[in-house]
């Protein structure tokens, strides 16, 4: 049995229609998994689950090989870290730290110890005595975190605790948390909406949508073979048609749109004759003057100029297309534009239903 | 604008200019403005025994009912600001609205089933219907400090493994002391001054001092009420200024 098992999941907000249905997931110790997806999702529902904060209508929490269920809370031993810090603001960093060890009645020497450790191990040596309105986000955000490890949890969670941070800082502060997680050892769920933060920490991601899981996989397996539409939009490739399965030569699948037959990879198990939708990564694609094999006739709407590449905006038929290439690409609206996608990088999803 | 605030202030400080420069008049009949300068009056409304011993009581059940406020009224505000049930939203105006039963109503029920009934002595009454004056007061100054304290830091302190009971006095109650300190002074101040309830519950030997004074003011019309509202007056502004400059506090209510 894994480390942390969710059984059969379900919860509802009073006459509401359920927000989580019928979820399970299995995490193994030591392992960091992101639950990703839409605000809406079930994901801080889901870990909100886990702490013992929220209680199924059914299904089951195994920690441990313990049911944890109907814990309180303040007897699990999980460790919370929130969006918005959630420091107790009366008071210093010291305390703050303390408070879960003070609460497991360790001695005096050995809280001093472990709290000077837990801010060591996040770089706050010295801010013992500051009050966190005195610190900066980043700051607040390291002190809960070593509010969280200082109690040597079982479970650390972790609900976007990067988001109310400035791009830079989060991109650091993704790096420091993996290091810690992999220092520590320490079971890690961690929700997020940012496909990319998923993809660079994560062992493994759990794709949610509608209270349900969409997709499970490793970061590679989640960001190369999406297996849904849903999955697919959501890691940033781009529908560009849909068709029917025509014939299949191992993983790729010929698939008829209108006139036109296109190669593309399949990433689940197609059957002849399946409705298929074709998605492509904007830096996947490229950009030829006459018509070839997988291409698209496009016409040029604009370009968004973003430093090292561009960002070229297309209409495809009705809708819009971006991909993007070398800044030092330029191109006319003037002459014909076919979009091409090579087999490999176009992908096969099923359609639902 | 600066007409609205000219008009607004002087509505507001006017009487009390009034009754502040009157109690100085030296000759016996209440006039403004002042003839003279005498400290004679507030000599005498402080020697009064009248005066002294309603004053004391005055002060034990404003002190008393805003305790007893608190006691309820905190739990209360937690319950409405962190549960949802059945019938919440009507609760909430119930115990947030200052008396929807006029102070006359309210004394008189009260008047009828306990003192008439001689279920609880005059004092144990006024108390009762003291602290029913002043509950909202409590309820809503607290609720608004609890509104503005995330859930989430109580959650964080019972994942640390405090249990909720811990949570509220070592995390909540720290955190809405302003709250509570200015839920307070405006239930302390609003029992002190009522009058509705106090005068359907006065009794032989048992008087508050608004009623002692109106009273007094229906026999004579001289200066000593004025110096007494006078003392009144600095009392309040007194406690309310050592609020402020003790908790820092400088928005009360």
């Amino acid at each position: 049995m894994a480390f942390l098992e969710l059984v059969n999941l379900t919860v509802a907000y009073g006459k509401n229609p359920p927000v989580l249905k019928g979820l399970n997931l299995s995490v193994e110790k030591g392992e960091f998994v992101s639950l990703l997806g839409p605000s809406g999702c079930g994901k801080t529902t889901t870990l909100r689950i886990i702490a013992g904060f929220l209680k199924p209508i059914e299904g089951r929490v195994i920690l441990n090989g313990k049911d944890h269920t109907n814990v309180p809370p303040h007897k699990r031993n999980i460790g919370v870290v929130f969006q918005n810090y959630a420091l107790f603001p009366h008071m210093d960093v010291f305390e703050n730290v303390a408070f879960g060890l003070r609460m497991r009645k360790i001695s005096k020497a050995q809280i001093e110890k472990k709290v000077k450790r837990a801010l060591d191990m996040v770089g706050l040596s010295g801010f013992e005595n500051r009050f966190p309105s005195e610190l900066s986000g980043g700051q607040q955000q390291r002190v809960a975190i070593a509010r969280a490890i200082v109690i040597e949890p079982d479970l650390l969670l972790m609900d976007e605790p990067l988001s109310n941070l400035d791009a830079n800082l989060r991109a650091e502060m993704r790096g420091e948390i993996k290091q810690l997680q992999q220092n520590l050892k320490i079971t890690t769920v961690y929700v997020t909406h940012d496909q990319s933060e998923a993809i660079a920490m994560s062992n493994r991601i759990v794709v949610m949508r509608d209270g349900r899981i969409e997709q499970i996989g490793t970061a590679q397996d989640i960001f190369l073979n999406p297996r849904t539409s849903f999955v697919a939009s959501f890691m940033g490739f781009q529908w560009l048609t849909s068709g029917a399965v025509e014939s299949i030569e191992g993983n790729f699948v010929r698939v008829s749109c209108g006139e036109k037959v296109l190669t593309a990879r399949a990433t689940s198990e197609a059957k002849i004759k399946d409705r298929v939708s074709l998605f492509a990564r904007p830096k996947k694609m490229r950009i030829v003057q006459e018509e070839m094999s997988n291409s698209f006739e496009v016409k040029l709407v604009s370009v968004l100029y973003q430093g090292e590449t561009s960002l070229f905006i297309f209409k495809l038929g009705e809708k819009q297309l971006s991909v993007e290439l070398d800044s030092s690409v330029e191109l006319s609206g003037k002459s014909k534009l076919f979009v091409h996608v090579p087999a490999e990088d176009l992908l096969a999803v099923k359609e639902e239903r | 604008m600066t007409v609205a605030l000219f008009v607004a202030l002087s509505i507001m400080l006017g009487p009390f200019l009034i009754i502040f420069f009157a109690s100085f008049e030296p000759s016996s009949t209440l006039r403004f403005p002042p003839t003279g300068f005498t400290l004679d009056w507030f000599r005498k409304v402080m020697g009064m025994s009248m005066f002294q011993k309603s004053l004391v009581l005055s002060l034990r059940i404003a002190l008393m009912a805003s305790l007893l406020s608190l006691l309820l009224g905190v739990p209360a505000a937690y319950a409405l600001s962190r549960y949802s049930f059945k019938g919440k939203r009507t609760i909430e105006i119930i115990v947030t609205s200052p008396l929807i039963i006029p102070g006359m109503v309210a004394g008189l029920a009260l008047l009828r089933f306990f003192v008439l009934m001689q279920v609880f002595p005059i004092e144990t009454t006024l108390l009762i219907g003291h602290t029913a004056v002043v509950l909202p007061y409590a309820v809503r100054s607290v609720l608004s400090s609890l509104v503005n304290l995330p859930v989430a830091i109580e959650e964080a302190a019972q994942s640390l493994g405090a249990h909720p009971l811990r949570c509220f006095f070592l995390v909540v109650l720290p955190n809405i002391k302003v709250g509570i300190i200015s839920a307070f002074i405006m239930a302390f101040i609003t029992s002190f001054n009522n009058v509705p309830i106090s005068l359907f519950l006065s009794g032989p030997g048992v008087n508050t001092l608004p009623i002692v004074m109106m009273t007094y003011m229906e026999y004579y019309y001289n200066p000593s009420i004025a110096a007494l509202s006078t003392l009144l007056i600095g009392l309040t502004l007194a406690i309310v200024l050592v609020a402020q400059k003790l908790l820092g506090v400088s928005k009360l209510v």
